[in-house]
């Protein structure tokens, strides 16, 4: 049977040989990757990457606990200087924590909205359950929420110093051995490194899939060097409590 | 072989199913899974009962009919279809778990039998080339590099099965598409639509309501045509290149 779908009386048809002359608005690219699943995917993996590269900085400048009081607090004064006289006193720190501040919201979001997606695309699972995937692939959801959890914690600690009790402000050394003289101080911190390893492991080698770097051959090399980085940073981090606990750092 | 079978039995689209067991005998292990199925059903038949609907056409693993996931499995235990699984993969005695490919775009018609035709959508939207037709071109009027055409000749392979869509926890459809999208965005003859196409499939694709791809590699693993999971990524890289060249609509 055939069905006329539009005849010429159909009142919405453009004149014949007519061509509108707007032709359609383009979409805006900010819009359509947002918009997206694979665009927005790649929002959290350009965020992912930039606070990646922070976290390594962060960590070679945490080291700097084991060259005594003066090195560590020097550098967090020399931080707050940086970028003198053409930005103000602590000027390119609060661009960081700008830009930091923006990456992680974006990251969130972006994961927040895209899961919620993902689990609606797949609203009934099976009756015969296999064990699917590495157990980092599995914790990025709850690996990521300890993490932004962590970040408001090691915030309010070591910067705004509202729940360290014996910190004093300007003495970064001296607050950081103040956390880690801690039980609890030690293990939220410890917990969240190991977390922060295993979502590395898996995000790394995902971001690199995500914007288009991911091929065959390039595979073993990519998720090597996600282990690495992950083994590396987590090390690195925990270096500190572990320093202070043992009496090197004090 | 005798076999202890745990199949989705559900009348209708909006009907409850539940998982209903049967008892199989005389199965032989050369037998495929289909034929298995048919055995089954041909006793169904003689008593009286409904047999088990489930899709089929060529098997020979080439036409992308078939699927059912098998023990969790998507085409069951080997890298193959469902119609070319066979018997001798199982043990006498076993007990199977045989449930339609889950995913909200995929929705049940009738026991195994999933409505696929979103595929259809995200290939009406892209998975096309405009070619001159009304009289036969040369053979090498368009020369292809070797590399070229290996690499398009293996996205090429995809049969739309679904298998991807039904092993991923996100029901993504992204292993699919890409297979698509690379296929005809690594040939010179693709290359006109090279940005519309990838943009409007993944449009369709979304707008279809498959999920997002979480890296999580399950796809890949399940596809009887070895479509790799870096298949993904290369279609993300045509994604973020069309996107930053304005998506190949002229202004
Ligand atoms: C607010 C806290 C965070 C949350 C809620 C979060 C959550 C997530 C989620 C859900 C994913 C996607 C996982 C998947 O697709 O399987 C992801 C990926 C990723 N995350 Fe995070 N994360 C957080 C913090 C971080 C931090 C601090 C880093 C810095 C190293 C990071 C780096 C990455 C990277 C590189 C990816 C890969 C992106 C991709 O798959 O393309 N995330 N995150
Ligand atoms: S990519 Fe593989 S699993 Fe997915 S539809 Fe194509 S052949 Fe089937
Ligand atoms: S029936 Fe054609 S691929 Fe299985």
């Amino acid at each position: 049977m055939a069905v006329a779908i539009r005849t010429d009386a159909d009142p919405t048809r453009k004149p014949p040989g007519k061509p509108s002359r707007k032709p359609a608005r383009k979409p805006s690219f900010i819009g359509s990757v947002w918009r997206s699943t694979v665009g927005k995917k790649a929002v959290m993996a350009v965020t992912g990457l930039i606070m990646l590269a922070y976290l390594v900085a962060h960590m070679l400048a945490n080291l700097k606990v084991f060259l005594g009081p003066d090195d560590l607090n020097g550098y967090a004064h020399w931080l707050r200087t940086l970028g003198e006289p053409f930005l103000p006193h602590e000027g390119f720190l609060w661009l960081a924590r700008l830009a930091l501040l923006t990456t992680v919201v974006l990251h969130g979001v972006a994961a927040a909205q895209l899961s919620r997606r993902d689990l609606a695309a797949r609203p009934r699972g099976y009756a015969h359950q296999r064990r699917r995937a590495s157990y980092a692939t599995r914790t990025m959801r709850w690996g990521g929420v300890i993490l932004g959890l962590f970040i408001v914690w090691h915030v309010l600690d070591l910067t705004t110093l509202t729940v360290n009790e014996r910190a004093e402000p300007g003495h970064p050394y001296e607050n950081v051995v103040a956390t880690f003289s801690t039980w609890y101080g030690n293990a939220v911190y410890i917990t969240a490194m190991l977390a922060l390893g295993l979502h590395i492991r898996h995000g790394f080698w995902s971001a690199a899939q995500t914007l288009g770097a991911g091929r065959p051959r390039r595979d073993k090399a990519l998720k090597t060097a996600a282990n690495v980085l992950a083994a590396v940073l987590t090390c690195g981090f925990i270096a500190v409590p572990v320093g202070v606990m043992s009496g090197v750092v004090s | 072989m005798r076999l202890t079978l745990r199949i989705w039995r559900q009348r209708g689209p909006e009907e409850p199913g539940a998982l209903t067991t049967y008892e199989v005998n005389g199965i032989s292990p050369e037998m495929s899974f289909l034929e298995m199925l048919d055995t089954l059903n041909e006793e169904l038949i003689l008593a009286g009962d409904e047999p088990i609907a489930f899709d089929h056409d060529c098997r020979e693993g080439i036409c992308g009919a078939c699927g059912m996931v098998i023990n969790g499995q998507a085409h069951g235990p080997e890298r193959t279809t469902t119609c070319q699984l066979h018997m001798r993969h199982f043990a006498d005695g076993d007990t199977i778990d045989v449930e339609p490919w889950r995913a909200a775009a995929f929705p049940v018609v009738k026991d195994l039998v999933v409505d696929r035709s979103a595929f259809d959508r995200i290939i009406g939207s892209g998975g096309f080339v405009s070619v001159p037709t009304g009289s036969a071109p040369d053979a090498h009027a368009t020369p292809v590099p070797k590399p070229v055409a290996d690499l398009a000749f293996e996205h090429a392979e995809c049969i739309g099965c679904g298998a991807c869509v039904a092993a991923c926890p996100n029901g993504s459809a992204m292993l699919f598409t890409s297979a698509k999208v690379v296929h005809l965005n690594s040939l010179p003859q693709g290359a006109p639509e090279r940005e519309s196409r990838v943009l409007d499939m993944v449009g369709t694709m979304d707008d279809e309501g498959f999920g997002g791809c979480t890296n999580t590699g399950e796809c890949a693993v399940a596809c009887p045509k070895g479509i790799p999971l870096q298949s993904i990524s290369r279609m993300n890289r045509e994604f973020l290149r069309a996107g930053l060249k304005g998506g190949g609509r002229a202004d």
